[in-house]
């Protein structure tokens, strides 16, 4: 029973549980037993607390035995990305300046969660404060990914690709501020969204860039992580940036999975040189697919989107250096040199280099050169003009066409080490799903097979407009069906066994 | 195509900074402002690397963009407002576990002014 359980979706978890054929402590144990047996070559987790899991689980069961209505996902278990607070849990955002740290209060996103009746796991590894590709920036070490365990799973919501792909959960958080969903998904085999900004709250979730944060869903179907958005998306009084809006039909969208007389856009910058040619073979078979379909796919070009890359790596770091500044050893968190002889400004200086790992203060400084005077004109206040030019590609893109689509990453997964001391080449994992942070809409990745060079897997993006979320579920989740009629079930069918 | 945008970076870093990368010292004086205590071997290592990002970032200073205003933020959103009401928040116990030191119910901190000050 264990073994059918775990590979079973969490549209299907729910349904055992709703009719019961499988109670939520059963369902939850299956995934706790897994995750003892595989978690010490995949990583995953920085922390998994089965007794709370369980204890959580048994509520939805007495819920539902006393007949109460409970969401569509009440009792189905979930990893949650440790950048999340979580009252009942350490939080650390896989930093040794936060290690041990328990939060006073949950994040809306960990809030919803528990009221819809998720059972939550665990937390995820990351790549530390969320910066990185590949979650070797983890101050407790890296995750592994599940098809190849010296390849890294993505980043830097890693841990979470990595527990969903090794069917340690069905479904998990994320947060993306520059492809942190959509590289680890699409690099393990699985859907990730990075929704509209501002349509997932951020209260509670510990900033990196609070322009470009967004949290989003990880799953191993369309369906599935548009009911975990559902789930935990919409409007948040606690979050001045949050969107008073209702969330867009993305339920209904992944449902309806149809795309005929849709005009599909290709981004004609996104390809070419530096992309490798396996990722580049499955594209070119899912914009024949989509054709196939009845979509009217064209190309399109975005001339601005390559200056994309560099107007990030100075507005992400620019806003790191401001949201970090707040790891000062006096509130929370690690303190470092306090012997009653040195100044409050020395011990935090001693406190945040023992602290943030490497990545974490190359942002911090470079961030500190973008905005110091005299160089802020030619750094910082020309990515904020060119992130204007992105979002206006954007909006004539979207008067041709009703979605983009690009590779997720020019790359499958690269092995662990390979870029790790290489800023610049781990950048540029991030080179296709930086413009919709800078603009701020939809975009998911969605599996579209497997290079033939290495049989990982690789990813297609599809990209709508600002609040059109749902548009984007829909696209995906009819290239999901053709893609498996073709492959005879899901692409992580052919992932080797743990 | 990372190596042309390196190439491209340098000439137009080149040009904004007036000739050069970025030195040494510079990467001193920055991690002074981040409030980090590098070691000097950090020091020498990030001094590379930073030079290098910021030679390949740099260009976005290639894009005419006179009369283009700049975007801080992705929704037209200001000034966003909620209704001043009283609510529960975090007690002083709540608000001081994580502290590294505590007194009194207030947080303990190292000394902030200079003994003659």
């Amino acid at each position: 029973m264990s073994a059918d359980i775990i590979k079973k979706s969490a549209a299907e978890l729910a349904g055992l549980i709703s009719s019961g054929e499988a109670s939520a402590v059963e369902v939850t144990q299956a995934h706790l037993d897994r995750i003892a047996a595989v978690e010490d070559s995949v990583k995953a987790f920085t922390h998994v607390d089965p007794e709370t899991a369980l204890a959580q689980a048994r509520t939805v069961d007495e819920r539902r035995a006393a007949g109460e209505a409970l969401g569509p996902l009440a009792g189905v278990p979930i990893a949650h990305k440790d950048v999340f607070t979580t009252i009942d849990m350490p939080t650390t955002a896989s930093s040794k300046i936060l290690e041990g740290w328990r939060p006073p209060y949950d994040a809306t996103v960990t809030r919803r969660l528990r009221e819809a009746g998720l059972v939550i796991l665990g937390k995820t590894n990351m790549d530390e404060f969320a910066m990185g590709s590949s979650t070797e920036n983890s101050a407790f070490g890296p995750t592994h990914n599940p098809w190849d365990l010296n390849k890294i799973p993505g980043g830097s919501s890693g841990g979470s690709s990595a527990a969903v792909a090794a069917y340690e959960a069905p479904l998990a958080t994320g947060t993306d501020t520059g492809g942190s969903i959509r590289q680890p998904a699409a690099v393990t085999g699985l859907v990730g969204m990075k929704p509209t900004y501002g349509g997932s709250s951020r209260y509670g979730l510990i900033a990196f860039a609070s322009s470009l944060d967004t949290p989003g869903p990880l799953a191993r179907t369309v369906l599935d992580a548009a009911l975990l958005h559902e789930a935990f998306s919409g409007h948040d009084p606690m979050d001045s940036t949050s969107i008073d809006q209702p969330v867009p039909p993305v339920v209904e969208a992944a449902r309806r999975a149809e795309v005929g007389g849709l005009r599909v856009g290709v981004v004609k910058e996104f390809g070419g040189e530096g992309y490798q040619p396996g990722v580049l073979a499955r594209f070119h078979e899912a914009v024949e697919v989509l054709e196939s379909l009845g979509a009217k796919v064209v190309e399109v070009s975005c001339p601005h989107f390559t200056y994309a890359l560099p107007a990030y790596y100075l507005i992400a770091p620019s806003e790191c250096s401001s949201n970090l500044a707040r790891f000062d050893g006096m509130r929370y968190g690690l303190r470092v040199g306090d012997d009653e002889t040195r100044s409050a400004e020395e011990v935090m200086a001693l406190t945040r280099a023992e602290g943030f790992g490497p990545e974490v203060k190359r942002r911090i400084m470079l961030g500190t050169y973008a905005l110091s005077s005299g160089y802020y004109d030619a750094y910082y206040g020309k990515a904020q003009q060119v992130r204007t030019l992105i979002a206006r590609d954007f909006d004539a893109a979207f008067e041709q066409v009703d979605v983009l689509i690009s590779p997720t990453t020019p790359t499958t997964a690269f092995a662990i080490g390979e870029r790790a001391d290489d800023p610049m080449a781990m950048y540029l994992a991030d080179l296709c799903t930086i413009p919709s942070n800078l603009a701020g809409n939809a975009a998911i990745s969605v599996p579209c097979g497997l290079a033939d060079e290495d049989s990982l897997p690789v990813g297609l993006q599809i990209m709508a407009p600002v609040l059109a979320d749902d548009r984007v579920y829909r696209v995906g989740a009819a290239v999901e069906r053709a893609l498996q009629d073709r492959w005879g079930g899901p692409l992580l069918a052919k992932a080797p066994e743990l | 195509m990372l190596n042309e945008h390196a190439a491209h970076g340098s000439a137009a870093a080149g040009q904004a900074r007036g000739g050069g990368a970025i030195t040494r010292d510079e990467v001193a004086h920055l991690a002074r402002l981040s409030r980090l205590a590098l070691r000097e071997d950090e020091l020498d290592h990030l001094a590379t690397q930073l030079d290098d990002i910021i030679s390949a970032v740099a260009r976005v200073q290639e894009v005419a963009a006179e009369d283009i205003p700049p975007t801080s933020h992705a929704l037209p959103l200001t000034n966003v407002f909620r209704a001043d009401e009283v609510r529960p928040s975090l007690t002083p116990d709540q608000a001081l576990s994580g502290a590294p030191a505590a007194d009194e119910q207030r947080f303990k901190v190292p000394r902030i002014l200079d003994e003659e000050a």
